[in-house]
């Protein structure tokens, strides 16, 4: 009777050993939102995955059900050949799935190697006390595999930049040896040469016939990437393809379900006279010496690599820091910004680069996090007129298509991309005259892309003065007027858009003499 | 372009000496707060800085401190613990019943007032951990429920007639030092220990700095919590029981309000309540402060409510100089 017992080695030959993840009909419903609607993936040992769709697709979600943080309702999942039953984080990690979460989750007061190693910190001889000396070296190990020896194993968190941040949780993941590491917009917070990195090692993990799912709103590195691409709409399963058969039109009909004609709407606009000039800005250790000026209608775009200084330049400029020295004019008087209250008062407004960290209130709704500032607006005497508020913004939920059942909904639930949609919407209502946008479309797809140049392009028909901070080339190069390059806090170069070249960018971005 | 070759780049992440001297400075701010004071308080009276008195500061302090230490592995998780006074007084009344001469062996009595604080903990624990009750809350239902029982259990009159063997452990002296003295230093080194180089204190500060990262981590968050919880309140009937020997009397009403004064010490010493951040060196000099102040004002003959006052800015004067430092980053 043996040969009716099927022995472990035999088992799953065929077909099904090609995959090392199947996923099907998978249900996942919050209050108010179908987020997974029977969906399904599968995703081949060794390969790349991309997993692709608008904000709201539900592709977070269906990722926080594979590695054991949300719970799902229906559906079954085959991993490496086996059914499994998902029940927690720790389950999916001892089996060999791990993931780089969209939002960073690091322990900020710990150091780098805690938080590799955190909930499973090497014990030493006596099986006691940890082993502070093999963590370090460990993790010196890896950093060193990864080629990132710039990062110290026993540096704290918290004194890391963000793109650094988001390096060590990337050698977080692969430290695990996992056969599966999902990442969730893992590119959004880092430049291109970091970029390049990482593709590399993930080209090298694959050969070793580790898989990865790979999610991002940059079209050019899924091509650059990915094996197979499936595609999610609205919590919809809409296909799986090679990539190879798909190209970047096809792909983004698919995710919006409708053609976009144009990815950079950059009307021409008549540029007026100076409104803003900075004059010889400096902040010790940031940056020193900047210089430029902005005119109404004019947008300008900051490039620079990571760590350039521009993120902390913005916020000095925003008040959020103190300058050591130089000066701001505005309409050619000189002004002095001692607060993000002064920097209001004079029509600025300043849409940050870390969400969670400095943008959003995450326990309020939708609506307290879009009316804060304009408060005063919306009241009579003492009171707030409530008619009022929720009217402008379900007008504003409708403009930006932010997905949302409701405007009470708490803003920590929406996804990432609608989340800084809200934040759009919130400064636009304080109706100011200088706008300054910190990277403003990371983690925004497509659609939604070209309809936030849109809305950028716009404001600066209206005559406003537009300052956008953007790690990604063609949206600098598509949008701006006058390129303003950084290098390690100094303005390199100040390019026209007539002239500009993605070359001349990274070489003045990186130091690079012309 | 406009740029020369020799231009000098900036430093974005210094290393320099000025920034690890900071670090040191800002690690033992309290401790350089501490010598400020005991010089002042050496330079206004000379019966201060005397060996009978310094140990007498240090004594004062120790229970304090015992139960410091415990509420600041909570607050390290964004925990409280309201409860730890109310431990103390049932700790002191059950503790005293079993220590009648002739009625159990010493360790039997330590025992029972060990595991006063541990049923306290283990209900605190599941309260907050797996019943999801903000700690605040669940600690102050125990902390009246406690004392209430406290005053229950000893129909509100004191428990007296107890065996010198356990009195020793109060009012004794080992080698000339204090017996509280020395199990305070044992169970503070016992716990830096255990916070700095053992899982499940870096377990601890990995929930305080970022739950959800812990979670994901794999870290077993409740069972975590719920060893500090269980650690904590029987750090606070180790207090009781000490205190008990040490008046050799068992009083319902023992440890009112030392939850408060715990909590400042571990706050003065630097533990932030919103959680990831604090040390045991740091709590110990927080007691410290609060026992060197009050015993100098002692001295000078400041009167008891001036004393209240006095305590009361000073933790809100450490708490301000903390975030002052926090802002200055
Ligand atoms: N905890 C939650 N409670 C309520 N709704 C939620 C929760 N988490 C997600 N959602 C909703 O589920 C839907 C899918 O969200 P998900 O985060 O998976 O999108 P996404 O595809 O990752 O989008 P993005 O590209 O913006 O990151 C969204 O409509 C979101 O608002
Ligand atoms: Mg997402």
């Amino acid at each position: 009777m043996r040969w009716f017992l099927p022995s472990p080695h035999n088992w799953g030959i065929g077909m099904n050993n090609d995959y090392i993840l199947e996923m099907e009909h998978i249900c996942k419903r919050f209050p108010g939102v179908i987020a997974l609607d029977d969906v399904q993936l599968k995703v081949r040992r060794g390969t790349v995955h991309a997993l692709m769709g608008e904000n709201g697709a539900g592709k977070s979600t269906l990722m926080k059900i594979l590695i054991g943080i949300n719970k799902m309702d229906g559906g079954n999942i085959i991993f490496d050949g086996k059914e499994v039953q998902i029940q927690n984080t720790h389950f999916a990690l001892k089996h060999g799935i791990s993931m780089i979460f969209q939002e960073l989750s690091p322990i900020p007061h710990m150091t780098v190697m805690e938080n590799i190693y955190v909930g499973r910190e090497q014990l030493s001889a006596n099986r006691i006390f940890i082993s502070k000396k093999q963590m370090a070296e460990d993790t010196a190990n890896i950093l060193k595999k990864l080629e990132m020896e710039s990062i110290n194993p026993k540096e704290k968190m918290v004194n890391l930049s963000v793109a650094k941040t988001q390096m060590v949780e990337i050698c977080k993941a692969i430290s695990y040896n996992s056969k599966l590491i999902i990442m969730d917009e893992p590119t959004s917070a880092i430049s291109e040469k970091e970029c390049d990195h990482l593709f590399k090692i993930v080209k090298q993990l694959t050969r070793e016939g580790v898989s990865f799912i790979f999610i991002t709103h940059k079209m050019d590195e899924v091509f650059k990437l990915a094996d197979d691409i499936t595609v999610f709409r609205d919590g919809k399963f809409i296909c799986t393809e090679l990539a190879s058969n798909m190209n970047h039109h096809m792909l983004v009909e698919k995710m919006v379900g409708r053609e976009i004609t144009q990815m950079f709407p950059k009307e021409e606009v008549d540029i007026g006279d100076v409104y803003i000039s900075f004059k010889n800005l400096t902040k010790k250790g940031l940056f020193e010496n900047v210089s430029f000026d902005v005119r109404r209608g004019e947008i300008i775009g900051l490039a620079g690599l990571m760590g350039a200084g521009r993120t902390e330049l913005m916020e000095t400029i925003f008040g959020y820091r103190k300058l050591d020295s130089g000066e701001i004019y505005i309409n050619n008087k000189k002004v002095t910004i001692k607060g993000p209250k002064d920097a209001i008062a004079n029509k600025m407004a300043l849409i940050t680069e870390d969400r969670k960290l400095t943008g959003l209130y995450l326990p309020l709704s939708v609506k307290d996090n879009m009316i804060m500032p304009s408060l005063r607006r919306f009241s009579r005497g003492l009171l707030l007129q409530h008619r009022s508020i929720d009217k402008i913004c379900n007008e504003n939920r409708v403009n930006f298509d932010i997905k949302t059942p409701s405007i009470n909904q708490i803003v920590n639930n929406l996804s990432g991309g609608n989340q800084q949609k809200v934040l759009i919407a919130r400064w636009l209502m304080t109706d100011p005259e200088i706008i300054i946008l910190d990277e403003p479309t990371r983690g925004i797809d497509v659609g939604s892309k070209s309809e936030i140049h849109k809305l950028i392009s716009n404001l600066a028909k209206q005559g406003k003065c537009i300052i956008m901070i953007s790690s990604e080339m063609p949206e600098v190069i598509g949008m701006s007027d006058q390129i303003v390059v950084m290098y390690k806090g100094t303005v390199k170069a100040i390019i026209n858009r007539k002239n500009v070249t993605q070359e001349l960018i990274l070489e003045n971005a990186s130091g690079l003499e012309t | 372009m406009a740029h020369s070759s020799n231009q000098k780049p900036i430093k974005i992440e210094s290393n320099s000496f000025g920034s690890q001297f900071s670090k040191v400075i800002d690690k033992l701010g309290i401790i350089v707060v501490l010598i400020f004071l005991l010089i002042l308080m050496s330079l206004l009276t000379d019966k201060f800085l005397t060996p009978m008195n310094l140990t007498n500061v240090v004594r004062q302090i120790s229970f304090i401190a015992l139960i410091a230490i415990g509420v600041t592995s909570i607050i390290i998780t964004t925990g409280i613990d309201l409860s730890s006074g109310s431990v103390v007084g049932l700790t002191s009344v059950v503790v005293a019943s079993a220590a009648h001469p002739g009625q159990f062996p010493l360790v039997v009595t330590i025992l029972i007032g060990l595991s006063v604080g541990l049923v306290v903990g283990l209900i605190n624990g599941f309260l907050v951990a797996y019943a999801k009750l903000p700690p605040f809350i669940a600690t102050m239902g125990t902390w009246t429920t406690v004392r209430g029982l406290a005053l229950l259990y000893s129909n509100g009159r004191p428990v007296n007639d107890l065996k010198d063997e356990f009195t020793y452990l109060g009012g004794g002296r080992f080698l000339g030092v204090p017996v509280p003295i020395l199990v305070l230093i044992a169970v503070a080194i016992l716990t830096h220990l255990l916070l700095t180089s053992t899982r499940l204190g870096r377990h601890v500060f990995a929930i305080g700095g970022n739950e959800q990262a812990a979670i994901i981590g794999g870290i077993n968050v409740k069972i975590v919590k719920l060893a500090v919880y269980v650690y904590a309140s029987t750090l606070a009937a180790l207090s009781g029981l000490l205190l008990t020997g040490r008046i050799a009397s068992g009083q319902s009403a023992l440890g009112v309000g030392y939850e408060l004064d715990a909590i400042a010490a571990a706050v003065i010493g630097g533990t932030s309540l919103t959680g990831g951040i604090g040390s045991i060196v740091g709590t110990i000099s927080g007691a410290l402060v609060i026992g060197v102040i009050n015993n100098g004002m002692d001295l000078l003959n400041v009167n008891m409510y001036w004393q209240q006052i006095a305590k009361g800015m000073i933790i809100v004067i450490a708490v301000f100089l903390d975030s002052q430092k926090k802002k200055a980053k």
